[in-house]
Parts: C-alpha cells; sequence; structure tokens
C-alpha cells in the first residue's frame, strides 16, 4: 500500500488573546532584538510555556511534533476533545494555515470540505453558484459542465436551477452546495464534522458519500467529536490532546481511550456543568451534575450488556417553577439517530424556593442495549415541549457498552437485543 | 502507540509539500494560471450583481464624477480661477477625476482583501491573488460605464467647437496606460491589504492617503501651475505621467513624457513585485492573525 499522506514533526504556535495595534510594538522590539543579535523573546515565551505548563503566556503549541503517515484507502478519524489540535491540523492539511515547523508532503489531489457552499452568492442562480463554488474548490469549467446534470440531480433542484438562490429553501440550498462537493472526486478528502448538521437526511448522504468515496479506493481524514460516527467510518482513528498524538491505532481502541480521558476529566472536575455555561434552554433549573454509576456505586461509563445502570442528577432550582419533567435521550450511529429515550419523570416542584438543590435518580436494572457508543442527552422542561429548562447535549461522556465474550456475530444489526426463543418445529 | 514506520523516500513523488513558507520568491504563477477560470467566474459574478440592480446601479457609477465636476468647477474654475491650461475646466476635471477614479477604486477594493474574505480564505485554499485580480478587472465595469459619459460629454463639446483636441494618433496608447493603472492600483492595494491583517489601524489611514495622493497628483490642476520649487513631488510621482497621457489623448491638453512614462512603468513593476512578494507572505498564515 503507497503512502499518501506523511507528516513530520509538524508543530504549530499561535498566539491568544487580542492581536490588536500592540503587535506593531512587539514586531519592532522582535526586530530589535535580532538586530542585536538575541533570541526573538516571543518565540521563547511559547517554548517556556510548553515545558512548564500552568505558565501563563500569550503563545502556545497548537500541534507539537506530530507525525504520521497515511495510507491510500484508509478512512482515518481524528479525534480528542476541543482545543486538542484537531482543527488546527485540518487548517494545515487543507492549506488555509501554515505549520511552524515540520511538513506534510501529499500524494494525490485534495479537497478539504470545512464547510459547503464557500462563496455561494445569494443574488446568483443556482446554476451561477455551482460554477462558482466548483471553481472555487479546485474544479476547472469544463469539468463542472460534464457534471452539471449530475450535480443538480443529486441536490434536486431541476426546477429551480435559474432561481437565485436567496430564493431558496435553506434545505434546498444546503442540498445544492453539498451537492457541488459530493461531485470532486479528490484522491484524499479531508472532512470536518461540522459538514455533518442539518436535518438527518443530509447527514446520512453526507456521510454516505464519506463512505463511497472510500469505498472507490480514495483515502478520507476525517475530524470529529461524534464516536459513533467514527466508530462506523473508520477503521483506524487519531486521538489528539493538547496538540499532540495520544494514540494512533485501531478505532475501537482509540475510543475506549478517549472515553476514559475524557471520564477523568470530568471525575476531577465535578463542577464541570455548573461552570458550563454554553447551554441551551431557558434556566429555571439546572442540572449542577450528572452521575452515571454501576451496580456497586462506582463513577464509570462502560457497562456490559445487561448490567444495572444508576444515573444520579442533582438540580438547582434558579426560579420557581409550576411544572418540571426530566428525560434521558440516547443517540447513536454516524447519523446520530435517537436510539431510545426514557419517559419524561415529572418532578414535585410546588414548594421549589430558587437556591433549592433536588436530587433524582435514574435506574436502569438491566441494560438492554447492543454494544456500541451512546451519546447522552439530558433534558429538563415542562409539558410545553416547546420550553426546555436546561439541556445537556452529548456534553457528558457517552455511555459505552461491550460483550461480557467476545462473541459479536457480525450479521446481528440495530440497537437492542430483544428477548425471544427460537426453535425449529418441523423439517 | 502505532509505530511510525520511515516508508518515504527523497525520490518518491509528491504532488504536494505544505512547509512553514515557500520560497520568498516563488510568486507561484502556474498555480494562479491553473485557476484561471475561478477568475472569469469571479469577474462574471461582480458583473451578474452589477447587472441585477439595473439601471439605477449604471446611474450610481456616473454619479459621483458628475458631482465631483460639478464641485471643482465652481470651487476652483469659478472661485480660485485656477487654469486649466486653456482647455475646457469640465472635460479637464471629469477626464481627470475618471481616470484618477479608476485607480482609487483599484486600491479600494483590494486594499480588504484578506479581512473582507476572512470567511471564504479560512475554508478553502485557492491562490488569494485571484481575488484582489479579479476586482481590478470588474472594476472596469464602473470605468466602462464613465466611459461612456466622458465620450458624450467629449462629443457635446466638440460639435459645439470648444477648444479640445483628441489625440486619435496615440489612442493605441489607452490600453497600456489603463493597464499600468490597473496594477499599479493593485500593487498599492495587495501592500496595504497585506499589512491591514497584522496593523488593524492602517486601514483608517487609506482614503485619507489615496486623497492625499490624488492632490500630489495633477487631476484637477495642470502640472503648469505648480511653483518650480515643488515640481519633483509631481515628478517622482509615477501616477503624473498616467493621468497627463490620457487626459493628452482625450482632450489635447498636457503632454505625454515618454521619459517619464517609462519610469512610471518600471515603478508599477517593481511595487507589483513586492505587492505579490508581500501577499504571498501574508497568504500563508493570515487566518492566524485577522
Amino acid at each position: 500500500m503507497s503512502v499518501v499522506v506523511h507528516a513530520d514533526q509538524v508543530s504549530k504556535i499561535f498566539r491568544l488573546g487580542d492581536v490588536g495595534s500592540s503587535t506593531l510594538t512587539e514586531d519592532i522590539r522582535a526586530a530589535y532584538y535580532k538586530i542585536l543579535g538575541k533570541e526573538n523573546p516571543y518565540l521563547k515565551m511559547a517554548v517556556e510555556n510548553d515545558r512548564t505548563s500552568g505558565v501563563s503566556s500569550d503563545f502556545i503549541w497548537a500541534l507539537k511534533d506530530i507525525n504520521f503517515e497515511v495510507n491510500q484507502g484508509e478512512i482515518v478519524g481524528l479525534v480528542g476533545r476541543n482545543g486538542a489540535g484537531k482543527s488546527t491540523l485540518l487548517k494545515i492539511l487543507s492549506r488555509t494555515t501554515t505549520p511552524t515547523q515540520g511538513e506534510i508532503k501529499i500524494k494525490g489531489k485534495v479537497a478539504s470540505l470545512l464547510e459547503v457552499g464557500t462563496g455561494f452568492h445569494p443574488d446568483l442562480t443556482g446554476r451561477e453558484n455551482i460554477f462558482l463554488n466548483g471553481t472555487i474548490l479546485g474544479m476547472r469549467r469544463s469539468e463542472i459542465r460534464d457534471k452539471f446534470n449530475d450535480i443538480v440531480e443529486f441536490a434536486g433542484v431541476q426546477r429551480y436551477i435559474d432561481t437565485p438562490v436567496k430564493r431558496y429553501s435553506s434545505g434546498m440550498y444546503v442540498r445544492l452546495a453539498f451537492a457541488v462537493a459530493a461531485h470532486l472526486d479528490p484522491d484524499i478528502l479531508i472532512i470536518d464534522e461540522v459538514l455533518a448538521v442539518g436535518d438527518a437526511e443530509f447527514q446520512a448522504k453526507c456521510l454516505g458519500k464519506m463512505k463511497d468515496v472510500s469505498d472507490q479506493g480514495r483515502t478520507v481524514l476525517f475530524v470529529s467529536h461524534n464516536m459513533g460516527a467514527v466508530a462506523d467510518l473508520c477503521s483506524r482513528a487519531i486521538l489528539l490532546k493538547q496538540g499532540m498524538i495520544i494514540q494512533d491505532g485501531p478505532t475501537d481502541s482509540v475510543i475506549r481511550t478517549y472515553v476514559q480521558q475524557n471520564m477523568q476529566v470530568k471525575l476531577s472536575d465535578s463542577s464541570s456543568l455548573s461552570d458550563n455555561t454554553v447551554r441551551r434552554g431557558t434556566g429555571q433549573v439546572r442540572y449542577e451534575q450528572i452521575r452515571m454509576l454501576n451496580s456497586s456505586g462506582e463513577e464509570v461509563n462502560e457497562f456490559f450488556q445487561g448490567d444495572k445502570v444508576v444515573i444520579e442528577m442533582t438540580l438547582k432550582v434558579l426560579e420557581p417553577i409550576n411544572e418540571l419533567l426530566a428525560s434521558i435521550s440516547l443517540r447513536s450511529g454516524r447519523t446520530r439517530d435517537m436510539v431510545t429515550s426514557t419517559k419524561r419523570n415529572k418532578i414535585d416542584c410546588t414548594n421549589f424556593k430558587s437556591g433549592d438543590i433536588v436530587n433524582v435518580r435514574y435506574e436502569f436494572p438491566r441494560l438492554s442495549l447492543r454494544p456500541g457508543v451512546y451519546e447522552t442527552y439530558y433534558w429538563l422542561g415542562d409539558k410545553s415541549a416547546e420550553t426546555a429548562f436546561d439541556v445537556v447535549d452529548n456534553l457528558l461522556p457517552p455511555i459505552v457498552v461491550k460483550l461480557p465474550i467476545e462473541t459479536n456475530d457480525l450479521f446481528v444489526s440495530g440497537y437492542f437485543d430483544e428477548p425471544f426463543t427460537f426453535e425449529q418445529i418441523s423439517i | 502507540m502505532r509505530q511510525y514506520r520511515m516508508t518515504s523516500n527523497s525520490n518518491k513523488q509528491w504532488d504536494m509539500i505544505i512547509r512553514p513558507s515557500g520560497g520568498l520568491f516563488d510568486l507561484k504563477l502556474r498555480e494562479l494560471w491553473e485557476y484561471r477560470d475561478l477568475l472569469y467566474l469571479l469577474v462574471r459574478r461582480d458583473i451578474i450583481t452589477v447587472y441585477k440592480q439595473t439601471l439605477l446601479g449604471a446611474f450610481w457609477f456616473i454619479l459621483p464624477p458628475i458631482l465631483n465636476t460639478a464641485i471643482y468647477f465652481v470651487l476652483f474654475g469659478v472661485i480660485a480661477k485656477v487654469s486649466t491650461d486653456g482647455t475646457n475646466p469640465i472635460l479637464f476635471y471629469l477626464t481627470g477625476l475618471i481616470a484618477w477614479g479608476y485607480f482609487a477604486d483599484c486600491i479600494n477594493r483590494t486594499s480588504t482583501t484578506f479581512r473582507s474574505n476572512a470567511s471564504i480564505f479560512g475554508k478553502v485554499y485557492f491562490p488569494r491573488l485571484i481575488v484582489p485580480l479579479s476586482s481590478v478587472v470588474s472594476a472596469l465595469i464602473k470605468f466602462g460605464v464613465q466611459l461612456i459619459l466622458l465620450v458624450a460629454v467629449l462629443l457635446f463639446f466638440l460639435i459645439r467647437g470648444e477648444n479640445v483636441h483628441p489625440q486619435y494618433a496615440y489612442l493605441w496608447l489607452l490600453p497600456l496606460l489603463l493597464l499600468m493603472m490597473m496594477f499599479s492600483g493593485l500593487a498599492f492595494g495587495i501592500i496595504i491589504s497585506s499589512l491591514t491583517t497584522k496593523y488593524r489601524d492602517l486601514t483608517n489611514m487609506v482614503p485619507f492617503a489615496v486623497q492625499l495622493l490624488m492632490y500630489a497628483t495633477p487631476v484637477i490642476y495642470p502640472a503648469s501651475i505648480i511653483p518650480a520649487k515643488y515640481l519633483w513631488i509631481l515628478h517622482i510621482n509615477p501616477l503624473t505621467p498616467l493621468i497627463e497621457s490620457i487626459r493628452f489623448i482625450f482632450i489635447g491638453s498636457d503632454q505625454i513624457n515618454w521619459l517619464m512614462l517609462g519610469y512610471s512603468l518600471v515603478f508599477t513593476l517593481v511595487t507589483l513585485f513586492i505587492g505579490l512578494l508581500m501577499f504571498n507572505r501574508t497568504e500563508k498564515d493570515f487566518m492566524d492573525t485577522v
């Protein structure tokens, strides 16, 4: 197998904070130091910051000594928490920024999809935008002309092709934008998970196309938070943490490490939910803490099929309310399908005063989920179903389900093991 | 941990190598040529979006030179009585202002290249130079509309038998002069846009600097009224011969100074080269600072 991407000691320094007029002063000082033959003081700061963590500096290593190779036809998932360096690596690979040190060698034509519809102009028609967007993505006009009918058909916008895209519904717009990207035919496709936004149908189409691309022997680099999609699509994953590669190997084991590491962070920082201010919901009631426990009361997120699972929640009342319901949902797979959801459970809130702390507990006696990675979605709201007080959507570690013994039947699919008996009643 | 294998060797053919910074003098003109379709489509986009505003769009193009001509006619011609070397003052101002307008338009459109395209540049790689190039080409639309106005006014005065003498024998020079204005505008614009990604406050200086440059160029006055001891300013200004030559071709005032024009050409090429170097350096990692 031939190597198509070869990254060698790739590093990148970022400066934090505001890049304003002060940089002129800094540049003059840097030039002054250079004239005196001294080392640039700003570069030195970054190096120091790396060696002694905790020292605050305006400069950090967003990536440090990244080495990897990708073979032709591989689908590699890049995973890691926010700020681990995934996006920076993606940007370097797609050439929107350069590394500070090191180099990446690439064989073949690269297409990077960090978003769809780049350069779409609302006043231009669908036809005009296909050509504009296609050439921005690196296609020639003749190439687009050849694929034009396919693109229009894939997007399903035949009737509106000569209408300005500002009159398109958002669904049509995204479909058209994706259709152009889907017909790029690169040797290497670099794709960001932000692409997989939109409705479920679109996500499925998007991820399905990735699978097609790799089936044709092309190489895919996929950056994602969505462990389900990574597990589903990628045979190999690379885990980044604080700008360095922590693990590079089969997807299963990388995901396990990722989940464990996330778990450690949450355990050591039990107030993480109350600190997390970027949350949906109106905020009359907030989750303070959500703990997932096994039968012996240990905080874990890996379970065997058939295990007991306990979820304990601490809620904080910020404003008195008339009605309070709670539910837990699980999502999985590359399309993040809703797998299951509890009923909306009523919590008595007649005597709530602001500042009250409420504890609730869910108990699932026998886990019937099939092995896999299930994202969690915790919801607090009222009966109207339109008001959510608080939503914790995939902010906490997913539930990982394993089989007690490795008797994984490859032909079993779906999410649940429904109990059944089987017998042959005649010849 | 996966074993890092050194399977690559130096003689292997790679299609692309991403490095901290390429050669300083690598202008990547071949790559620019590969993206010529994008240049065409960006210009087409500008034309279409302008024409979609139809009649009123063209009207806004010709209004500023008419108003400015009227203002300078009253202020300089009637009140201050500044000479226009005996040529019709309205044609004198109009020609100078339209020619200058194209140059200024080229600077203004290209000087914000990085900042106004940050959202596209952050997502897809293509040779960034395509964008300012398309801006100066599509600025020709506005110039073309204004040129029609100029020709109409010129015809009007010719029919009335005014003292105007278009130099038909030098018409061939006009495209070259236009190209020189285009590329000097582009050069200044991309230098400014490269600097403003880091030193953002420079943006505030641009309109003022362009205005100042106009007054240092014989746009609304002939070089003949400038006292000899200040004439060097006009002589080192590479735009002086461009404006003077254009006015000479259209209305027969001023003259063509071939030596000065040669200097202007060299100046344009040098600034363009410097601009390309700065622009290429900036495009590599401006996303980190913008």
